[in-house]
């Protein structure tokens, strides 16, 4: 009996030893990014809800390339809040991150100033596609010491969504070439401001003031030394940049006018608002319209027109790829990242998941350039999202340019919101971007 | 080890390391995953707070600066300040209103059952569908509150916009998921006071409410200690509540009126990929829990010591 005992003791022993040897024996298996068979295995890891559409276009790339497999992860729908730290986690452990990962507009500045993490691409002659590319989105793949590291993928682009039954209300124009003309420049969007608040319709005219700000602000910053929130060493100059200062300044004039309404981009009480003719109109980049389709249903299906945006440029949202330098095989990968971005395989993916191309070519193809939708009264929404991003001047981003980004928008809709009075507002958003730079020193 | 299973232990040695060293190996796992999942992170959490740590990018000693930092920093004393405040705008009414909730459950009535487990059922609900209803309900333009105070001549509050106003929201929605549990748990610890207790006071005279005041508190007094101190950890570490409150942002509204203490440590490191930061933040916490936690207990010492 206590023998049988002993022995079920030693036994149950020796279990719980093998189970702590396991669990402190971490799995180190060598991967040199080959399967079985030899062939060499490239990993692509995007977000986003339908991915980057690349689902045939991998099919094809196996089939055109003997002795390469492509494994196509959509890792998560969230790029800044989970693919992003992800991303830098893999980066610093060093192993996991892939061979061809996705950028986001977001994460693009913090991604570029990581300079060691990337492959450079111009090692693979990949110079050679700068030719695709309106200039800003090409020079926004280097790093900042010049790498070549992202190829664009797609971009947002920008347009001025409204809607005609609440302009009619208000006495605006309603056909989109006169209303585009009306606000062809910033001075135009405020006057048809004016005229909406005094007509007394009780919709906002504008959702909020965040988008505003950026496009006038990126378009006063690529028209004068393309600096905005940090120059090009990094150096924090938000106070003194008069790019940043106009375009603060307008909205501050828009706000004194109560033309700005107080719907925090994306917010549930911004898609409420959207529905319930809470404001007239927003900032629209490509994806943006997908966003208005679902959010304001079928029951506003005709409401909804697209206008340029004044000052004629502007841009939100779009990605990257880049390949990390712990790539096993940069080479291939660079390759697969390349025809991932060629101008065919961006019109794939527009045809597929509605990414607006970034490639210059890509947006005069009839399939894009011809694009036109229904929901908005047939607006040639193609035309008018490729006219925004060619004329887009390249605007420097650095480390943390979308940290400060988030602190001083906060700051702006604090002033509309009320919670800063207009006359602090700016001694408090020059504060808010430097508490970032020092948090994060 | 292999071999050590194989070999059925022999002789006295064997026998007696057997008894002596097996219930500490029985209990041995636990500790392990404590130390590899509780201490370790721990200690390298100070370790890293000594350190300008960034993901991806350099790792520089920096000694104390990102304490010194932090105290010296208004945007993290206003967290710290906005997680007290919620803290005691929520813990204060919930722990009340769950002790009387107890106390009218512990009463013969009908249905008790049923009740007793309808007061447990927002414990069983996600943090993020209590926080998005809340959210709707707390809309400015399209909130029901806010409908419900223009009925009433009231004007409209924007209740993202200020302290007061985004305090009383998340404090609501708190009190909403925990006084159940928190009633459930003074519950049970009341149905093991001595009926006789009660009996004796009544028949000496005492009015139900002395008997609550005298009898049912003070035996409760080991219960109210634990949720006293569950209440604090959670209440100093409120993070998702104020983070749905604010669509998912972590800067507490446009001002940080309801940034807390978590959200600050968020921010710091996905925002700022600041680890060396965030990593202090977090040690900052640690230690103020431990101060809110002594001084609640010395508090609730007292009160007992008054009665």
């Amino acid at each position: 009996m206590t023998r049988v005992l002993r022995r079920t003791r030693a036994v149950a022993l020796a279990a719980v030893l093998a189970l702590v040897a396991t669990a402190t024996a971490a799995c180190s298996n060598g991967d040199d990014g080959l399967d079985a068979n030899g062939n060499i295995v490239l990993t692509v890891k995007v977000f986003g809800g339908a991915g980057f559409g690349y689902d045939n276009l991998v099919k094809q790339y196996e089939k055109d390339h003997k002795g390469i497999k492509v494994k196509y992860q959509i890792v998560t729908d969230d790029y800044d809040n989970e693919f992003r730290p992800q991303m830098l986690q893999w980066l610093e452990a060093g192993s996991g991150a892939g061979d061809v990962v996705g950028i986001e507009e977001q994460g693009v500045g913090q991604m570029m100033s990581l300079s060691d993490a990337w492959a450079d691409l111009s090692q693979y002659g990949l110079n050679s596609r700068k030719k695709d590319y309106p200039s800003w989105k090409w020079e926004l793949g280097h790093t900042g010491d010049g790498k070549l590291a992202g190829l664009g993928t797609d971009v947002g682009g920008m347009a001025m969504c409204y809607r005609t039954d609440l302009f009619k209300k208000a006495g605006l124009p309603t056909d989109r070439d006169k209303v585009s003309r009306m606000w062809k420049d910033w001075d135009g969007f405020t006057k048809a401001g004016e005229k909406f608040v005094a007509s007394g319709v009780k919709s906002a005219f504008v959702d909020s003031p965040n988008q505003l700000y950026n496009t006038r602000m990126i378009q006063e910053a690529g028209k004068a030394d393309g600096i905005s929130y940090f120059d090009r060493h990094d150096k924090y100059v938000l106070g003194k940049n008069k790019a940043v200062r106009t375009a603060f300044d307008y909205i501050k004039t828009l706000n004194s006018k109560k033309i700005i309404g107080k719907y925090q981009n994306l917010s549930d009480e911004w898609k409420k608002a959207m529905q319930a003719d809470g404001f007239a109109t927003m900032a629209c980049p490509a994806w943006m319209m997908g966003v208005i389709k679902d959010t304001s249903g079928k029951s506003n299906a005709g409401k909804w027109d697209v206008a340029t945006v004044p000052g004629g440029s502007g841009n939100w949202g779009g990605s990257w790829l880049g390949v990390p330098a712990q790539s096993k095989h940069p080479e291939e990968a660079a390759k697969l990242a390349s025809y991932l971005t060629s101008t065919s395989s961006q019109v794939t993916a527009f045809e597929k998941i509605s990414a607006f191309p970034s490639s210059v070519k890509g947006q005069k193809d009839p399939k894009v350039a011809k694009l036109s939708d229904k929901y908005f009264n047939d607006a040639p929404t193609g035309k008018i999202i490729g006219d925004s991003v060619r004329n887009f001047k390249p605007v420097y981003f650095g480390e943390l340019h979308s940290a400060v980004r988030a602190a001083v928008e906060d700051v702006l809709f604090g002033m509309v919101q009320g919670t800063y009075s207009p006359s602090e507002a700016w001694p408090k958003f020059v504060k808010a971007g430097q508490k970032v730079v020092d948090t994060s020193q | 080890m292999a071999t050590t299973a194989k070999v059925p232990p022999r002789g006295t040695l064997a026998a007696r390391a057997d008894l002596k060293a097996s219930p500490y190996l029985f209990v041995s796992p636990y500790f392990l995953l404590f130390a590899l999942f509780g201490l370790f992170p721990l200690g390298f959490t100070l370790w890293v707070s000594l350190y300008n740590w960034k993901l991806a990018g350099d790792k520089t000693y920096v000694g104390l600066h990102n304490y010194r930092f932090l105290l010296g920093d208004d945007g993290f004393w206003g967290a710290v300040t906005n997680t007290l405040g919620m803290f005691v705008m929520a813990t204060v009414p919930q722990l009340v209103l769950a002790l009387l909730l107890a106390n009218a459950l512990n009463r013969r009535m009908r249905g008790r059952l049923a009740l007793r487990m309808g007061v447990l059922l927002p414990m069983v609900t996600s943090v993020v569908a209590v926080a998005i209803v809340f959210s709707q309900l707390f809309s400015h333009q399209y909130g029901m509150i806010n409908w419900l105070l223009s009925l009433l001549g009231v004007d409209r509050i924007d209740w993202t916009a200020g302290k007061l106003p985004s305090w009383t929201a998340i404090s609501a929605m708190v009190d909403w998921r925990w006084t159940g549990y928190n009633a459930i748990i003074y519950l049970a610890a009341m149905q093991t006071i001595p009926s006789d207790l009660y009996e004796a006071a009544a028949l000496d005279g005492a009015s139900p409410r002395r008997q609550f005041w005298h009898i049912t508190v003070p035996q409760l007094k080991p219960v109210i200690v634990f949720t006293v101190f569950i209440s604090t950890m959670g209440g100093l570490m409120l993070f998702a509540e104020p983070m749905m409150f604010g669509d998912g942002r972590l800067d507490g509204g446009s001002r940080g009126d309801f940034q807390t203490i978590s959200l600050y440590i968020v921010q710091a490191f996905r925002e700022r990929n600041n680890y060396g930061m965030a990593a202090a933040a977090a040690w900052l916490l640690f230690l103020l829990i431990m101060i809110v936690a002594l001084v609640n207990y010395l508090l609730v010492n007292r009160v007992r010591g008054t009665k």
